[in-house]
């Protein structure tokens, strides 16, 4: 559906993104992590024809995004970040405008329109002015007008953006739901969402891809990396020093405040350091009132892999 | 085309969702009948060898809101969606970028259209009251309404490439209003300065703006306005269209 070959943009000779490869098969729900400023914005405008790239090239059902930009276009229903819409317009208004744009058949725009309305929730809403609607309602009005002319891939960057835990539970519902019958490639930040619904995902940062691969196969290549959270009755430091000499402990982190610190400890993959700290535990008498592995979330892999410093 | 009518129907529909489209009519209409009032009025009291619609369209009051209301026609057209980012899903639908130029310059046009059809009124009310018609033909009528809308559609295609050039409305605004008034003032050079020579005067006066008007309003219609105007519209439209299509590389 998707095939990006050596994709690179620069702006004024700043490279935003560097010879890009993946591909999105039919039917792929993939998502695109990165951190701020890494070029998942920049990758989904050049699929979408926004704009050309400085070298490379992107394809979309067969079509070259650049060079036969209609047809590209055609097949894409495209939420852009901060879903720019036309205040003055009512939703219903403005779905049957990008219809019209989209090239619904004039006898099909009203059902169309009437099937996005209820599939989005915009059912309360359909004659208010767009300038009228809260952030939610926007961006569910975004999202219909990507899927107004039943495209075959979707496009969305960022849907989720500033939207309370409940809207953004719904948003995830549809589009896992949506994940039955299109292609959806979709921008977030928010990590257990591309956990739950994606069928694969690529890290970007600064601009290259770091890793390509489904959920489950990259929180596997660091599972062992996860940690052991101790928590005993000791000081913080004395408690550090003596965990930092257990072989396989790369980190400790620790935090509390009253007699009982909390340690989250680093270890290496592979290594379970868990009958380790609690000998060490039991010989200097802590007393512990907890002792687990933690599990590793997108978010460590995340971490890992692009080490995003403090902005 | 139909593409083509949606983008253009949004447009006009646009316009009168806006409070500047209202100010520009309400501007517009009271100043073409404070002029309307000050010509009749003005004839009353002495014997003149114009019509009451030659007056009309020479005037000072016209040319004065004539070349004032196009900047404020023109100057969102481009301009404000490039600031909203609404030329985001504009740019991402198979929309071709001439459709969506010249949607936006038939919208405009058609605005443009619709604040002087009121102006009809004048006449027919003055043909009611006077049982006088208030030009010497039809041809007259013709000729300046033909000569507005030319004027029209170069003016607003020169506003439509302004608007291209820039994210802000304000700049838009001003760069097509001083063009628009040099343009003009091009007209009026041969009456200001005595020293040009006489083949200089009159290569000004084929651009005049207000000689073409003195000439149409007498219904005396003469091709070659027709072609300068038409031809230049269709030149500032190319411009526009490039200038339009070039912002894919301008980020």
């Amino acid at each position: 559906m998707i095939k990006v070959e050596n994709l690179t943009k620069r702006y004024a000779g700043q490279p935003a993104i560097r010879d890009l490869n993946f591909e999105v098969s039919r039917g792929e729900i993939m998502g695109f992590l990165g951190p701020n400023g890494a070029g998942k914005t920049t990758t989904m405008r050049i699929l979408a024809s926004f704009m050309p790239p400085t070298s490379g090239r992107a394809t979309i059902a067969g079509f070259d995004v650049f060079e036969q930009s209609l047809q590209a276009r055609a097949h894409l229903g495209y939420m852009p970040e901060n879903v720019p819409l036309y205040s003055d317009m009512r939703v219903t208004e403005y779905l049957r405008y990008r219809a019209a744009l989209k090239g619904v058949q004039h006898r099909r725009v009203t059902e169309r329109v009437g099937d996005v309305n209820e599939l989005c929730g915009l059912k309360g809403v359909e004659n208010k002015l767009i300038g009228a609607l809260s952030k939610g309602y926007r961006q569910r009005v975004g999202l219909a007008d990507a899927l107004v002319a039943e495209p075959d891939l979707l496009i969305l960057d960022e849907p989720t953006i500033g939207l309370d835990p409940n809207q953004i539970r719904q948003v995830r519902e549809l589009i896992k739901n949506l994940g039955e019958q299109h292609t959806i490639l979709l921008s977030t930040h928010i990590l257990p969402e591309v956990e739950m619904t994606c069928s694969r995902v690529i890290i970007i940062h600064k601009g290259r891809i770091e890793a390509c691969d489904t959920p489950e196969n990259l929180l596997g290549k660091i599972r062992q990396a996860g940690g052991v959270v101790l928590e005993a009755k000791v000081g913080k430091d004395i408690g550090a020093d003596e965990l930092k000499k257990i072989s396989g402990v790369r980190e400790v982190i620790t935090d509390g405040e009253d007699d009982w610190t909390r340690f989250s400890l680093r270890v290496e993959s592979g290594v379970d350091v868990r009958e380790e700290v609690f000998r060490l535990a039991t010989e200097r008498h802590w007393a512990v009132r907890e002792l687990t592995q933690r599990r590793a979330t997108l978010e460590d892999v995340f971490v890992e892999i692009t080490h995003s410093d403090a902005v | 085309m139909r593409k083509f009518y949606a983008l253009l129907s949004r447009e006009v529909r646009s316009y009168f969702h806006s409070p500047i489209a209202y100010i520009v009519l309400i501007f517009f209409l009271i100043i073409s009948g404070i002029d309307f009032y000050f010509q009749v009025s003005f004839m009353n009291q002495r014997q003149a060898q114009y019509t009451v619609q030659e007056a009309f369209f020479n005037s000072v009051f016209f040319w004065f809101a004539f070349v004032l209301i196009f900047p404020l026609i023109t100057m969102r057209l481009f301009a404000e969606e490039f600031k909203l980012g609404t030329i985001e899903p504009l740019t991402t639908v198979p929309v071709r970028d001439w459709q969506v130029v010249l949607a936006k310059f038939f919208g405009a046009l058609a605005f443009y259209v619709i604040l002087w059809i009121p102006t009809l009124l004048y006449f027919v009310i003055f043909l009611k009251v006077t049982n006088e018609p208030a030009a010497h033909s039809v041809g007259a009528y013709a000729g300046s309404y033909l000569m507005l809308l030319l004027l029209g559609m170069f003016y607003l295609s020169i506003g439509c490439l302004t608007s291209v050039l820039t994210r802000n409305q304000i700049i838009a605004a001003i760069i097509s209003f001083c063009a628009i008034t040099l343009l003009f003032f091009l007209g009026l050079v041969q009456f200001i300065l005595l020293d040009v020579s006489s083949e200089t005067r009159d290569l000004l006066g084929y651009f005049s703006a207000i000689e073409h008007m003195g000439t149409f309003s007498r219904g005396v219609i003469d091709t070659r306005p027709i072609v300068l105007y038409v031809s230049m519209t269709i030149v500032m439209l190319t411009l526009t269209h490039q200038a339009f299509q070039s912002r894919k590389w301008r980020l």
